[in-house]
């Protein structure tokens, strides 16, 4: 009795998580496929699943306009550059709230969190003057900095949940063991975090590729990334749907697949510390 | 050289005050036992000593020198944690090597102290193991041979053995107490272990919420301990406490008398009452005799050949000349 119960409910709960998956992936399978069609085929009414004629010319046609890899030679230093400074203030900042906290720890960690909770574009016009008067409208280093701004309480709020599981003593046994604070951090506490600094690694390596409201108000030309080279096929004098997908599956092929090989350490990592 | 004072020492979390002004000389050489209940304060004092907490007021001086504001590393000493604590990503070779490392010392110097310490705790074949791949013993060897390397002026230990389990334990306690009668460095151990202390320590320091209630040796202890807790808290089974007229007999509020020195027979003796649970360990046998008038169980420990059943009544002679008397605020009546 209870057996076929847990059976019927494992059945179930497969099937809800497929259909959600399948119902999360949709969008992007689309825009893969319609990349593959003619402009007239991906428009077409009603829409062609996978019966239509294959082709590349998409793909010809943006890679002709635009210069695809100055844009994904920038996303990679925007996002990589970004997260990289964003861990190098962070572990230290993490290390003081996580091993040596004080009262206001928890009151600061949510300060931080609800700087998120504020709409970006309500921080725009200030920070849009401020980089017009540093002249770093449209530079890839403003750009770093911005977005590594905007993901630092998320680097910090991981990275203390990953030192948070780390014993105590063992920090204090390098201290008296003879460690200055830099070496206990650089040698003990670092190298084992790696798992936890990893999964930030990547996540925030994910969040900063696929910024696109600062990326797009920040840049115009130089320092443009993948996002702002997709929303220049966006244009008011009609959307070409085909291109327009090709661009889209361009941009983000590089970043899915980080996130396809990656997944086993993101998994483990988002779920660090709730399942043990 | 590793001679340890305390003077005056305090420690108050926020308003809670955990160790009261407290005095404690530790004599070069000596293995000291901080043992007492949990929460008595006995850890806190050994991160004291270790410089892991801070002190609240008073001094600590290390042959000497005043301490208290030293930072841990530069005390000279070395700290054997509960949980090992040792380092999971290095290898047992770099575990040891680790506190030597961090002082610079020549790698051909490093090289020979490790090789040493290996073979001095049987740890030579384990040197390239992570210490996840380790049994708890080894473990705690790991952690004893990083704390020996450095050479320090005392070690300091906390409840190293509670991790592991009851055979290993005793093992391990003979390994420690050969480990110093070897270095005769000093030692501070702490543990909740009132056995671990009889038999380990050169001296016990005895605390209770932060007070030092006594200090002695073994022997010392046992057989004079200065009040009911002591009394109560050294020895095992613990000592049984009679009062009313039965002590007021010895001219004293409470008149405390060990099971081992309680004779059990059917037939005669002063105090009577019905055997309980009886513990056989073979060697000996504990019985717990209710129903005496005298309190609510009292512990006797007899031969192990001895044998009475439950519901059998029985007479008790007690040792008239080993029994402690404590007056009404606890504390030893000397003879």
């Amino acid at each position: 009795m209870a057996r076929s119960i847990t059976q019927r409910r494992k059945a179930i709960n497969t099937a809800a998580a497929w259909a959600v998956g399948l119902l999360i992936f949709f969008p992007i399978l689309w825009t893969i496929l319609t990349s593959f069609k003619t402009e007239a085929q991906a428009i077409n009414d009603p829409p062609l699943f996978l019966f239509f004629d294959w082709t590349l010319e998409n793909y010809a046609v943006v890679q002709e306009r635009s210069d695809y890899m100055r844009f994904l030679w920038n996303s990679i230093i925007v996002a990589g550059g970004s997260t990289i400074l964003g861990i190098i203030i962070a572990v230290p900042a993490a290390w003081s709230m996580a091993f040596v906290p004080s009262n206001r720890t928890k009151d600061i960690l949510l300060w931080m969190l609800s700087t998120k909770m504020l709409p970006a574009v309500g921080v725009l016009y200030p920070i849009y003057l401020i980089f017009i008067r540093l002249g770093l409208l449209d530079s890839r280093i403003g750009l770093v900095v911005v977005l590594m701004l905007i993901n630092l309480p998320i680097i910090i709020w991981m990275l203390y949940t990953y030192f948070k599981e780390i014993p105590g003593e063992i920090l204090e046994a390098a201290r008296m063991d003879g460690a200055t604070l830099k070496e206990e951090i650089l040698y003990v506490l670092t190298p084992m975090a790696v798992p936890g600094i990893a999964s930030t690694l990547l996540l925030n390596i994910i969040l900063a590729w696929n910024e696109a409201f600062w990326t797009l108000n920040l840049t115009a030309a130089k320092a443009a990334p993948l996002t702002a080279f997709i929303a220049s096929y966006s244009s008011p004098e009609g959307l070409f749907y085909a291109k327009l997908s090709a661009a889209s599956t361009m941009a983000i092929a590089p970043i899915l697949i980080l996130g396809w090989f990656s997944q086993k350490q993101l998994v483990r990592g988002l779920t660090f510390g709730a399942v043990k | 050289m590793g001679r340890i004072t305390l003077d005056k020492v305090t420690k108050s979390f926020g308003t809670a005050q955990v160790i009261p002004p407290l005095d404690l000389t530790i004599e070069d050489g000596e293995f000291t036992v901080f043992v007492g209940p949990s929460g008595c304060g006995k850890s806190t004092l050994l991160r004291l000593i270790a410089g892991l907490e801070d002190v609240s007021s008073g001094q600590i001086r290390i042959d000497g020198e005043d301490a208290t504001m030293t930072p841990p590393a530069k005390r000279g000493l070395s700290m054997v944690f509960q949980s090992y604590a040792l380092y999971p990503h290095m290898s047992v070779r770099k575990n040891i090597a680790f506190p030597m490392r961090m002082a610079k010392m020549p790698q051909e110097e490093q090289d020979r102290r490790i090789e040493a310490a290996a073979k001095a705790l049987n740890l030579t074949d384990y040197l390239e193991r992570r210490p996840g791949q380790l049994s708890g013993g080894q473990r705690q060897r790991v952690a004893i041979g990083r704390a020996i390397v450095r050479e320090p002026s005392a070690f300091l230990f906390d409840e190293p053995l509670s991790n592991l389990d009851a055979a290993l334990r005793v093992g391990m306690r003979m390994e420690i107490s050969e480990l110093h009668k070897k270095l005769a460095t000093t030692m501070i151990y702490v543990t909740h272990d009132q056995v671990e202390a009889m038999t380990m320590a050169d001296k016990i320091v005895v605390l209770r919420a932060g007070y030092v209630e006594q200090v002695g040796s073994p022997l010392d202890l046992y057989r004079a301990p200065r009040n009911l807790f002591v009394a109560g808290f050294i020895g095992s089974p613990k000592m049984n406490f009679i009062e009313g007229p039965e002590a007021a007999k010895y001219d004293a509020h409470t008149i405390g008398v060990r099971p081992e020195h309680i004779s059990i027979s059917a037939d005669e003796g002063p105090w009577s009452g019905v055997v309980g649970v009886s513990e056989h360990l073979g060697s000996d046998t504990f019985f717990h005799i209710h129903d005496t008038g005298l309190a609510e169980t009292i512990t006797v420990r007899a031969d192990g050949e001895v044998s009475f059943h439950h519901g059998d009544r029985v007479h008790l002679t007690p040792r008239t000349d080993v029994i402690h008397r404590f007056d009404t605020a606890g504390l030893r009546i000397n003879q």
